[in-house]
């Protein structure tokens, strides 16, 4: 092949990369526009604040906002500790073997299995086993168990990151394995421990399959006050606005957009926030 | 019996054997290290100087496939019964590692660790015992106003010295060096020395050393490993002088290692 061919390659690669580089920003940007172009008009306080309407034009997400928000902080009671424990457990106490290795790939498995499904099981075990029906609890419990195999994921990757040296010297000055571990390992990889559960939950506040499939409701006039209400979040409200045949609805829908992409946005910047403030303290 | 000129003995292996699954990695060793003297363990990389170290304060149990035959004890009573909690063993017997390996946090609590987690939780006993601590360690005067400042800010020898007087915070009857400053600087290196011999008043030093100018200064006795065997041990004197064997004298004058 000659040079020139050569070049020419190289030219004609260069430009393809180029283009698949800027598709992902491309589509979300065009994205991005549409929604904000027809969403924004709706936007206001009284949107914010007020309740869901049959007229499109004073219908509200504030129990959709509340539920959501809910939503988030009850996964997060829920997945926190268990996810911290399973990883702290994974790494730090388990012994490494067969059985370790058959629980990382059933971990591993875990999180590619599709929402829906954590929503059949949510439904049968937490709505109707337990009896929490249709309630916050359910739909938490059920998130929970959606995200818990990310979050332990991302906790032992955080984990294996502290260099094994600080655990030695937590040991050489009579440390047990649980002192080092939790005064320790636990406070040096607790920023990327973090971060790994903000993007869980940034996922979670955005899912509506397994919601939908415990019965969280499309249409609430009330906001849910104690973790035993009904409830509705964001992403099942903007589901029912876009399936109805009014395009009146399909501009509510957006604006309701624009207010969950904020609220996820807002969580990936404090993730990365948290990621680089951690880093940027952390020198080993 | 015992000469007069061998103080008691703090640290003993008898037909110590270590295995790392089929490796044979110690192969019958046995050696008597005495109290409050500088013993230094010299020899090739991979000859089983560290292993043995690591064999009193028990850091080997980590290592996957570890395996002993054999005694090691401290002030004659063996440390791998199974009585003996290994938390308490390593009170009395402290490690400085390698690599300065300080915990991300202040210098304070890095001193102050050891002695946290046996329960001494007193705001005024835990300063005190910091600041002497940090005294013996010859750190006082270059960290006694920044002793809230993360201990990673400091410099690698500082780091290490930082190290040395968490392991004294805990006020051990030995302390074990694994090539404490074979990653510092010069003078770094040559404060690190001068500590250690002031050290070896109150407590029993065992170094393990690349660095065979290292060994001959500070060291009260030597001993040289090769391949998982003690050939030689003795006062650091001898062995640099004159070896008697000829593994020893061809390893001290640097034709192989």
């Amino acid at each position: 092949m000659s040079a020139r061919t050569q070049r020419l390659l190289e030219g004609l690669f260069r430009l393809y990369g180029m283009v698949t580089t800027w598709l992902g920003i491309v589509v979300l940007g065009v994205f991005l526009v549409d929604i904000f172009l027809k969403g924004v008009q709706r936007l206001s306080l009284d949107f914010l604040s007020g309740f869901p309407s049959r007229f499109p034009e004073k219908a509200g997400i504030l129990p959709a906002e509340v539920g959501t928000l809910w939503i988030f902080l009850l996964t997060a009671l829920f997945v926190i500790p268990l996810g911290i424990a399973a990883a702290v457990f994974l790494e730090e106490f388990m012994k490494k073997g067969r059985l370790a290795s058959i629980i990382e790939v059933n971990i591993a498995s875990l999180a590619g299995v599709p929402s829906v499904i954590y929503g059949i099981l949510g439904l049968e075990v937490f709505s109707r086993w337990f009896g929490w029906g249709n309630t916050l609890m359910a739909g938490a419990a059920t998130l929970a168990l959606l995200i818990f195999p990310v979050v332990v994921l991302a906790a032992r990757e955080a984990l294996r990151a502290v260099p094994r040296s600080v655990r030695e010297g937590a040991y050489a000055l009579g440390a047990t394995r649980w002192q080092a571990v939790w005064h320790q390992v636990l406070p040096a990889s607790f920023g990327g421990i973090l971060t790994g559960i903000i993007l869980a939950l940034s996922r979670a506040i955005g899912e509506t399959a397994p919601l939908i499939i415990i019965g969280a409701l499309t249409y609430i006039s009330f906001v849910p006050d104690s973790p035993w209400s009904k409830f509705t979040v964001l992403p099942i409200q903007i589901f029912n606005w876009t399936s109805r045949p009014q395009p009146e609805f399909w501009i509510t829908a957006a604006a309701a957009i624009i207010v969950l992409l904020g609220m996820t946005l807002l969580l990936n910047g404090a993730a990365v926030m948290l990621r680089y403030r951690w880093k940027k303290k952390l020198k080993w | 019996m015992v000469a007069p000129e061998t103080p008691p003995a703090k640290l003993e292996t008898r037909e110590l054997h270590v295995y790392y699954g089929d490796k044979h990695v110690i192969k019958n060793v046995s050696l008597t290290i005495p109290d409050r003297q500088v013993t230094a363990f010299i020899g090739p990389s991979g000859c089983g100087k560290s292993t043995i170290l690591r064999m009193f304060n028990r850091m080997n149990d980590y290592i996957d496939g570890f395996r002993h035959l054999g005694a090691v004890c401290l002030n004659g009573e063996e440390i791998y019964r199974r009585s003996v909690q290994v938390e308490m063993l390593r009170r009395k017997v402290g490690m400085v590692f390698q690599k300065p390996n300080p915990f991300p946090k202040s210098i304070f609590d890095n001193v102050a660790f050891g002695l946290r987690i046996q329960g001494v939780n007193d705001r005024k006993v835990l300063q005190a015992s910091v600041e002497q601590a940090l005294h013996q360690a010859a750190l006082w005067e270059e960290v006694k106003d920044d002793l809230d400042k993360n201990a990673l800010a400091l410099s690698g020898g500082q780091q290490q010295r930082l190290c040395i007087a968490r392991a004294l915070a805990v006020r051990p009857e030995v302390i074990l060096m694994d090539e404490p400053a074979s990653a510092l600087d010069p003078i770094s290196t040559s404060k690190i020395e001068k500590l250690i011999l002031a050290l070896k008043k109150d407590l029993t030093v065992v170094i393990v050393t690349h660095n065979m100018q290292q060994a001959a200064r500070i060291s009260d006795r030597t001993a040289f490993f090769f391949l998982g065997e003690l050939i030689e041990y003795g006062p650091t004197a001898d062995i640099f002088t004159h070896p008697r064997e000829k593994l020893t004298e061809d390893y001290i004058s640097g034709r192989f290692g």
